[in-house]
């Protein structure tokens, strides 16, 4: 299965500084959010992960989208990934 | 006298006024003189209101709004609710100085603008209205003063105050609507909950790097601030456009956006009218426009709905803040509504020198032609390129661990170049303000042998402090 992941308004500076990420995923399984965000914690994070997680959940200020919607739309940490889906961290700006 | 007694003042002054010229109006009609020329008379100054005030536009006011006049979302009606209409501008910065330019230039009736800063020549390369002569000066009147001479008609209100519990509610009320173009969470926090509690609209802008985000709140039934956000993000991860930097041009799209959502909102108030069915409205309420200027990229997403159990936006029963003055938005973001560095302290003073105190260090090693010190820059490769103390070595804070390496070589140099029996080697770590470099003097500790005879410490304020006090001439960025 293959996702895509991208990162802005900083938090791909978690990650290398690469915004755009294409990743595989055993299609055998079933990926929930909780189970990618911890996908992500072992496999792309190249600092702390306290900047990204906390807990269970992605740090407050950080928005998660699913295919440009909000997660809380979709069920959040139970979404269950899709072939070909994005999902998009923002850090929300606060600059002006 | 208060400013909400100012503002009710003239509002008073302004219907008496509104009276009289209805009546003069009236009795020129009378008399048979209506549509004479000196009708269209108005005060240059823009302080008394426009005839588009009284249901007509004048000749001078159809030339100049013509090209958007002819536009059937807008028509005489809709150019008449802009200037009926009052807006409030938070923040004169990058988004602010663009948002009330063209509001201004739209024939909004009422500009508000509030900001306690003054004019920074480092403000310049995207607070376009301020000016060079302006360096100095309360940003708040800057912008204002940009209004004025491109709009006499707008009437423009200075609020050269810093925003804060007492005058938010007071501030917010006083307009139609209201544009967040403030640059740190706390302040963000403090307007929204002031718009909801007060009932207004919110047009919220910011902007970072080449990265620009754009939504508008609390708008009818769509979500607030806190509704996204209700957890402040931790302020270790909170970057300002000083620290961070941006681009230009980027709060410039923002805050030209904000003016374009603002103008949709306010012509979505207009009576239908049986004639022209071209209705407009806001287009970002619960959706978020997310510009990333590098990839030249637009994303616009669906935001969650209003929540039921949000702190603010919730109904009077459920929600916990009702009213600003009970919050504590310092406390509550963990930093104060400032987007100016407020120093972290982790060192003891014992561990630090002052920049004049390293200026003596250095002498001292000229005098004896030898440099018996170690100095280490520790900011992004990149910034050392725009100034950096004679012989200072870079390892950027960020690379520290994965350079130990080198960073160990380079101790050990000096460390085998010192005398023996000499005091320990005094390694001085250097930033551009003096908090990385305490985090660094920390960091180091751990990667250095605890047995080398090495004594860290860093320079209390940076090279700005440098700037500052020793050498007026190293730039400040």
């Amino acid at each position: 299965m293959e996702v895509s992941l991208n990162f802005s308004g900083g938090a791909e500076l978690l990650f290398g500084k690469i915004k755009q990420h294409t990743i595989s995923l055993p299609a055998e399984e079933t990926w929930s959010m909780k189970k990618l965000l911890n996908w992500i914690k072992d496999n792309l994070l190249k600092e702390r992960p306290e900047l990204f997680l906390q807990g269970d959940m992605v740090r407050p200020g950080i928005l998660v989208l699913v295919n440009n919607a909000d997660w809380e739309l979709v069920g959040q940490l139970d979404y269950l990934l899709q072939n070909k889906d994005e999902i998009v961290f923002i850090s929300t700006l606060h600059g002006g | 006298m208060s400013n909400t007694e100012e503002q009710k003042e003239i509002a008073h002054l302004r219907s008496l006024l509104k009276d009289k010229e209805d009546e003069i109006a009236r009795l020129k009609l009378l008399i048979g003189t209506a549509g004479l020329p000196e009708i269209d008379k108005e005060d240059p100054s823009g302080r008394t209101p426009t005839a588009a005030r009284h249901g007509h536009l004048t000749k001078d006011e159809v030339s100049r709004y013509s090209r958007q006049l002819i536009l059937p979302q807008v028509g005489v009606e809709g150019q008449k609710q802009l200037a009926n209409s009052s807006v409030l501008i938070l923040g004169a910065g990058g988004l602010g100085c663009p948002a009330a330019i063209y509001l201004a230039a739209a024939g909004v009736g009422h500009v508000g603008v509030v900001d306690y800063d003054v004019v920074e020549v480092s403000n310049l390369h995207r607070q376009i209205m301020h000016r060079e002569a302006s360096v100095g000066v309360s940003k708040a009147a800057s912008l204002a003063q940009a209004v004025r001479s491109l709009n006499s008609r707008v009437r423009v209100t200075v609020h050269d105050v810093q925003l804060d519990g007492s005058n938010a509610m007071d501030m917010v009320s006083g307009y139609d609507v209201a544009l967040d173009c403030s640059d740190n969470p706390a302040t963000r926090y403090l307007i929204n909950d002031a718009c909801v509690l007060a009932g207004r609209p919110l047009i919220s802008g910011s902007a970072l790097r080449w990265e620009g985000q754009l939504t508008v709140y609390n708008y009818r039934d769509g979500p607030c601030y806190r509704c996204l956000y209700p957890t402040p993000p931790n302020p270790q991860f909170v970057t300002n456009c000083s620290d961070g930097g941006v681009i230009g041009a980027v709060p410039g799209l923002i805050g030209t956006l904000q003016a374009m959502e603002t103008i949709k909102l306010l012509l979505a108030e207009v009576k239908p009218d049986t004639s022209n069915h071209c209705r407009i409205g806001p287009s970002f309420s619960g959706r978020l426009l997310v510009f990333d200027g590098e990839s030249a990229m637009f994303r616009t997403v669906s935001l969650r709905p209003k929540q039921l159990d949000c702190a603010v936006c919730a109904s009077p029963q459920t929600r916990t803040i009702n009213r600003v003055q009970d919050v504590d938005y310092a406390l509550f973001c963990g930093r104060g509504p400032h987007d100016k560095d407020e120093g972290l302290r982790i060192l003891k003073g014992e561990d630090r020198v002052t920049a004049s105190e390293f200026r003596n260090v250095v002498q001292q090693s000229l005098e004896m032609e030898r440099r018996p010190y170690l100095l280490i820059d520790v900011r992004p490769h990149l910034e050392t390129s725009i100034c950096s103390l004679p012989d200072s070595v870079n390892v950027p804070f960020e690379n520290l661990e994965e350079r130990v390496d080198e960073l160990k070589e380079l101790v050990n140099r000096h460390l085998a170049r010192k005398d023996a029996g000499q005091s320990p080697l005094s390694v001085y770590v250097v930033c551009r303000r003096g908090n990385n470099s305490q985090l660094a003097v920390e960091r180091m500790r751990t990667l250095l042998p605890a047995d080398w005879p090495v004594v860290i410490k860093d320079i209390v304020g940076g090279l700005q402090a440098w700037a500052e006090q020793v050498d007026p001439l190293f730039p400040i960025y």
